[in-house]
């Protein structure tokens, strides 16, 4: 679609079959995409392609139905190549999700490069799962953690950072969009200002890689991680680009088929990249059906998505400052098209419970970032986040039930 | 005061009310209605210690014995589970250990909370009442033991 076309909900909402459903008897209004985005019918049909017509297990088979799975699998990895403009194919390796990516790097990476006494820095706004990988291998090397602390709006303070980062900082891993707030973090001046300090950077992209134009080369990461299903792709498949040269120095991360080059009783060589890094057969058919997920974003435009989810957002947003009470938690100009927010004297639970009664899906709690929730002081929020099949009519949908949700609850 | 109603007689009530009830909002109101009268429990019991894990929302369950009955009190931050703890205590509460633990809770599906409450929540729902049985239970061992060595 050119830019001077108009945004066509309606056709996109077509081709995600899911949004005809009825909940509690009322049209689905689906607003938790930061969780998972629904899959248009290209990616449903590709699983569904891939089973029934040549299901095989792909690199070693010398038949056809190996030859054409090996091709979709490897055209999957070149269509996230260039999704995130890596210069290497072999610099994308295929994991189970972000979380299983982060893993990967903190013991693949952690175990050959971390000493007593050196430095990870993370941030307050961090997912458990940017969070914990690291305390198992801090704990184990001796490493340290440093958190970078935020404001109240969930801004990152880079002074705090600046005078955090030394000789001993190793390891920068920050999230570019925090999944409870959606702030967006100014990854690049980060990334550099590790670079400077001989420190290597992690991106967690679980939630900008659907909404931000990605590009590893310019931001000069080190890894950048992200997830198939929250990018309109399969669950059970994600991303983790690292540098070659960074992903040749580590070690594998787990044994097995695949991943080797020689095996003796005595001895094992590994496989070259990226295949070092899966072990045993991958998930194939998902892996397969995330190039669809790609090439759907594609046809649409990114820039053109985003455009369509700011407008949301911003609608939204001023819509929902009207109800007495409600804060919204993370009220920046940069971020990603969440709106998390509180509402005075009502537990985001009970929320949840009576927007699901009038077909509504939020997520409320405290959205896997426990320490970001206690330093803001609050149990958890009631978060909405948008997709490019949201609507306007949703939003009022929303708002509409929200008010009548206060009116019960109060 | 008349004889205490058995479980089962409790149960059938609920029932019977919640069958009165058309759509979802009168349901959920009634829910919430009674979240806002179950008195709130007493800070003391307010802790860790008494705190229902599994649950988005904090929910506290506190327990004693009278004259071989067992007493629940309890609270919740999030008034519809708070709601839930007042059915649960409705129902639980002022019975022998013994019906406690073999109480069905058939009422819990028969007034179609099970499937109005997500998988999640209503884990907080069966934690709610596991403790609850679990609470009886330790009664229970008790009062066997005094009447061992009686």
């Amino acid at each position: 679609m050119s830019a001077n076309q108009t945004y066509d909900v309606q056709s996109i909402r077509n081709e995600f079959p899911i949004l005809e459903r009825k909940v509690k008897g009322k049209p689905l209004v689906y607003f938790d995409n930061a969780a998972t985005a629904q899959k248009p019918k290209q990616v449903i049909d590709a699983i569904s392609h891939y089973y029934s017509h040549y299901n095989a297990n792909i690199h070693r088979g010398l038949h056809t139905l190996a030859d054409e799975a090996t091709a979709a699998f490897e055209a999957s990895r070149a269509a996230v190549q260039s999704f995130v403009h890596a210069k290497h194919h072999e610099e994308i390796i295929f994991t189970k999700g972000t979380t299983e990516s982060i893993n990967l790097v903190a013991n693949a990476w952690g175990n050959v490069f971390l000493n007593a006494g050196d430095e990870i820095i993370i941030s307050t706004l961090e997912h458990h799962a940017n969070i914990v990988p690291w305390q198992m291998i801090a704990e184990k090397k001796g490493a340290v953690i440093r958190i970078i602390p935020i404001d109240a709006n969930g801004k990152l303070d880079i002074e705090a950072f600046k005078k955090m980062l030394s000789n001993k900082t190793k390891m920068v891993a920050v999230v570019h969009a925090s999944n409870a707030l959606g702030v967006i973090n100014p990854v690049e001046e980060i990334i550099q200002l590790a670079h400077q300090h001989g420190a290597l950077s992690m991106i967690d992209g679980a939630q900008s890689a659907v909404h931000l134009d990605i590009d590893v080369t310019q931001l000069d990461c080190d890894f950048f991680v992200f997830s198939g299903h929250k990018i309109y792709g399969p669950t059970g498949v994600g991303v983790l680009y690292g540098k070659k040269q960074l992903l040749e120095s580590m070690q594998p991360y787990q044994g097995g088929g695949e991943m080797i080059k020689e095996v003796t009783f005595e001895k094992t060589t590994f496989n070259e990249l990226p295949f070092k890094f899966e072990a045993g057969t991958p998930n194939i058919a998902d892996v397969i059906a995330l190039k669809p997920a790609i090439d759907f974003m594609n046809r649409i435009g990114k820039a053109f998505i985003r455009q369509h989810e700011a407008a949301l957002l911003s609608y939204a947003t001023e819509k929902l400052k009207m109800i007495e009470g409600l804060h919204i938690k993370g009220d920046v100009a940069e971020k990603v098209s969440v709106a998390s927010f509180t509402i005075d004297g009502i537990h985001p639970q009970d929320l949840a419970i009576l927007l699901d009664n009038q077909g509504i899906a939020v997520r409320t709690g405290h959205h896997c970032a426990q320490p970001l929730m206690s330093y803001l002081g609050i149990v958890g929020t009631t978060r909405v986040s948008f997709a490019a099949y949201n609507t306007k009519e949703e939003i009022d949908i929303l708002v509409e039930a929200l008010n009548k949700s206060i009116k019960m609850l109060k | 005061m008349g004889e205490h109603p058995t479980i089962g007689a409790i149960e059938n009530e609920i029932i019977e009310n919640f069958s009165m009830f058309d759509t979802w909002e009168e349901k959920y109101e009634y829910i919430i209605d009674m979240g806002k009268k179950l008195p709130p429990l007493n800070d003391a019991f307010k802790t860790e210690e008494y705190k229902i894990k599994g649950c988005q929302s904090s929910v506290w369950i506190h327990s004693y014995e009278k004259d071989g009955k067992v007493f629940f009190d309890g609270d919740s931050d999030a008034v519809i589970v708070k709601g839930l703890v007042s059915l649960m205590i409705q129902v639980l509460s002022g019975h022998a250990p013994q019906e406690i633990i073999d109480a069905p809770l058939g009422f819990v599906d028969a007034v179609g909370l099970s499937s109005h409450l997500a998988q999640t929540r209503s884990n907080g729902l069966r934690a709610m009442i596991k403790q609850m049985k679990l609470d009886a239970g330790v009664y229970l061992i008790k009062s066997q033991r005094t009447t061992d060595k009686g």
